[in-house]
């Protein structure tokens, strides 16, 4: 059987795994720095905010403000792990330590590696954002299991933002290239998604821009299900980030391969 | 086929093939193969058939499309015309299988500096599907192959470029792989490393392993191969074991001596028939009648030393002497 390469569609295999493990496996080395990076400072926002704000604001949407920006935290905490990951970690091993050249004298192939990549950023996504409910549960900020059902969603939305973030690392020369990214994305993405206040209070052109954006699909799912109550418009919500990630992913492996395989 | 090989290996290349179809068939083989970057052929129509077991060298200046070569081999960079087959398997398709069968040197260090050594041993063989006992003993072997039994649990940052480099090649050899492509292996090490290397290598002809490698070394060529091939500017410009080279591109003495005993010495009309080359800051005189120009220069009174020819007087000659950066 041939595989000649579809030059638009990756084909990654099961061949994935043992990258994601490898990965793995040098994280668990620096586990605590990292812990610390991807968890330790969004809960610092959390209770700096919430305490500190959560005094002025009262009630936001007939929720506490430190439950309403809990759950935008953990959604805001996922995208920044995913793109970091995505960006600084996955750029050291294509373009510092050639971790991917070796890996391409064995049967893996750059579709796996991305794919491999991908849901890395989807993993450590998950990781904080699993952290930071634990701290709101014990804060008593969470109280309904629906809360559960929000980890997957934040898998679904870390991979989309792995993945975007792939893109940026494809076309990537230097490190501080990623600046451009966090300033021009992610940290409007940030602000205006709904994750410090709530996205009805913005003028309606920001609103479409926001709703444009993954991100705040990401919130109007999550912040329900960690309040105990049903989102609505789940589906468009979700496809909207799945529509994402799929052509990010599509995207990156394409210009990685066109980037080292030349 | 059989990942130990049925062929006798032999020093000369002529391997003594079985009669089946099977052994018959080379381990690489590449017609007319091309790449063309910016209008400009890096690799410019090489046609070459390795047999299973040879030691085959590539020879060639910077930027002669050794890499690039080799590259293409591994399905690493995109042929623009020709074919390339590896174990009878058609590149890029079969990538991934032949990636399968095959050990890769890279040129640059690609061990993972977060890991032992051991570790990369370990994860390395996870990209194959490798693990359980089978494993463990795979690396047993490979670490007391490569002397690095005692660094064991070692970060790669503590290692030596020698030991990296030992490393690596006990790291391509995890697969037992069939082929081992190796591109300048040893660029960088001193000399006693480089031993160390070539002495793992060589035990690799035992197992019937084909190896390829790239080198700007005229000795480790000579020293480890059955078979060469000059390349330059993308072409294979002479192709053989390194004994019949030497005989058939250059005079079998050299002697050397300094540019300014050479002036006075060209200056002499009685100079003997004799190729003389200028390198540096040395003149070679290429004789087989070494003894007739050694008189001449004693006679003279110019300082001189005299050598038996070999690869790097082949390589001289066939790919001029100018530097290349």
């Amino acid at each position: 059987m041939s595989h000649t390469r579809h030059p638009l569609l990756p084909r990654p295999s099961l061949r994935f795994i043992p990258v994601w493990r490898r990965n793995l496996r040098v994280w668990r080395k620096l586990m605590m720095p990292s812990l610390l990076g991807n968890f330790g400072e969004p809960v610092l926002y959390l209770l700096a905010f919430g305490y500190g704000f959560g005094r002025l604001v009262g009630e936001l949407d007939g929720m506490s403000y430190m439950v309403f920006i809990a759950s935008g935290i953990i959604c805001s905490s996922a995208m920044f792990t995913a793109s970091f990951e995505g960006m600084y970690s996955a750029y050291t091993r294509m373009a510092e330590q050639n971790t991917w050249l070796a890996m391409l004298g064995t049967p893996l192939t750059l579709d796996d590696i991305v794919f491999a990549e991908a849901i890395w950023a989807a993993t450590k996504g998950l990781v904080s954002a699993a952290a930071i409910l634990v701290v709101a549960s014990v804060l008593g900020l969470v109280t309904d299991a629906r809360a559960l059902l929000a980890l997957p969603v934040v898998f679904l939305a870390a991979f989309t933002f792995g993945s975007l973030a792939l893109v940026v690392t494809s076309v990537a020369r230097s490190y501080d290239f990623f600046l451009y990214y966090f300033t021009l994305a992610v940290t409007p993405m940030l602000l205006l998604s709904g994750v410090f206040f709530p996205l009805q209070e913005m003028p309606g052109w920001v609103q479409g821009l926001a709703l444009s954006l993954p991100l705040a699909h990401v919130v109007e799912i999550v912040r329900p299900l960690m309040t105990g109550t049903w989102p609505t418009q789940v589906a468009l919500h979700l496809a909207v980030i799945v529509a994402y990630g799929a052509v990010a992913l599509v995207v990156a492996t394409a210009l990685i391969h066109r980037r080292l395989i030349r | 086929m059989n990942p130990h090989g049925e062929t006798t290996p032999s020093r000369h290349g002529t391997a003594a093939f079985g009669d089946d179809a099977a052994a018959a068939m080379p381990a690489i083989a590449m017609t007319g193969l091309r790449k063309i970057y910016d209008g400009v052929s890096v690799v410019d129509g090489v046609d070459l058939a390795i047999p299973p077991g040879e030691f085959f060298g590539l020879l060639g200046p910077n930027g002669a499309g050794k890499t690039t070569t080799l590259r293409m081999l591994l399905g690493l960079t995109p042929i623009d015309a020709g074919s390339v087959r590896v174990l009878g398997m058609s590149i890029p398709e079969y990538e991934r299988e032949v990636r399968a069968r095959l050990g890769v040197v890279p040129q640059f260090d690609t061990l993972d500096p977060d890991f032992t050594v051991e570790e990369n041993l370990l994860t390395y063989a996870s990209y194959f599907g490798l693990s359980g006992p089978v494993l463990t003993q795979r690396i047993d072997d490979l670490l007391d192959l490569a002397n690095l039994e005692s660094r064991r649990g070692a970060r790669i940052n503590t290692l030596s470029g020698g030991m990296k480099r030992r490393l690596t090649l006990a790291r391509a050899l995890i697969n037992q792989p069939e082929v081992v492509i190796l591109d300048e292996p040893t660029t960088g090490l001193d000399p006693q490393a480089r031993h160390h290397l070539w002495r793992q290598l060589r035990r690799l002809r035992q197992r019937g392993v084909t190896l390829v490698l790239t080198t700007h070394y005229m000795e480790e060529a000579e020293e480890l191969c059955d078979r060469i091939a000059i390349i330059d500017a993308g072409r294979i410009i002479a192709c053989d074991s390194p004994t019949a080279l030497i005989a058939a591109h250059v005079e079998p003495w050299v002697i050397s001596l300094s540019t300014a005993s050479a002036r006075q010495f060209i200056a002499d009309p009685s100079m003997l028939p004799a190729r003389m080359l200028e390198i540096a800051d040395t003149w070679l005189i290429y004789t087989a009648d070494p003894a007739a120009v050694r008189a001449e220069l004693e006679s003279a009174g110019l300082p001189h030393s005299t050598r038996a020819a070999n690869l790097e007087d082949v390589f001289l000659k066939l790919t001029g002497h100018d530097l290349r950066e």
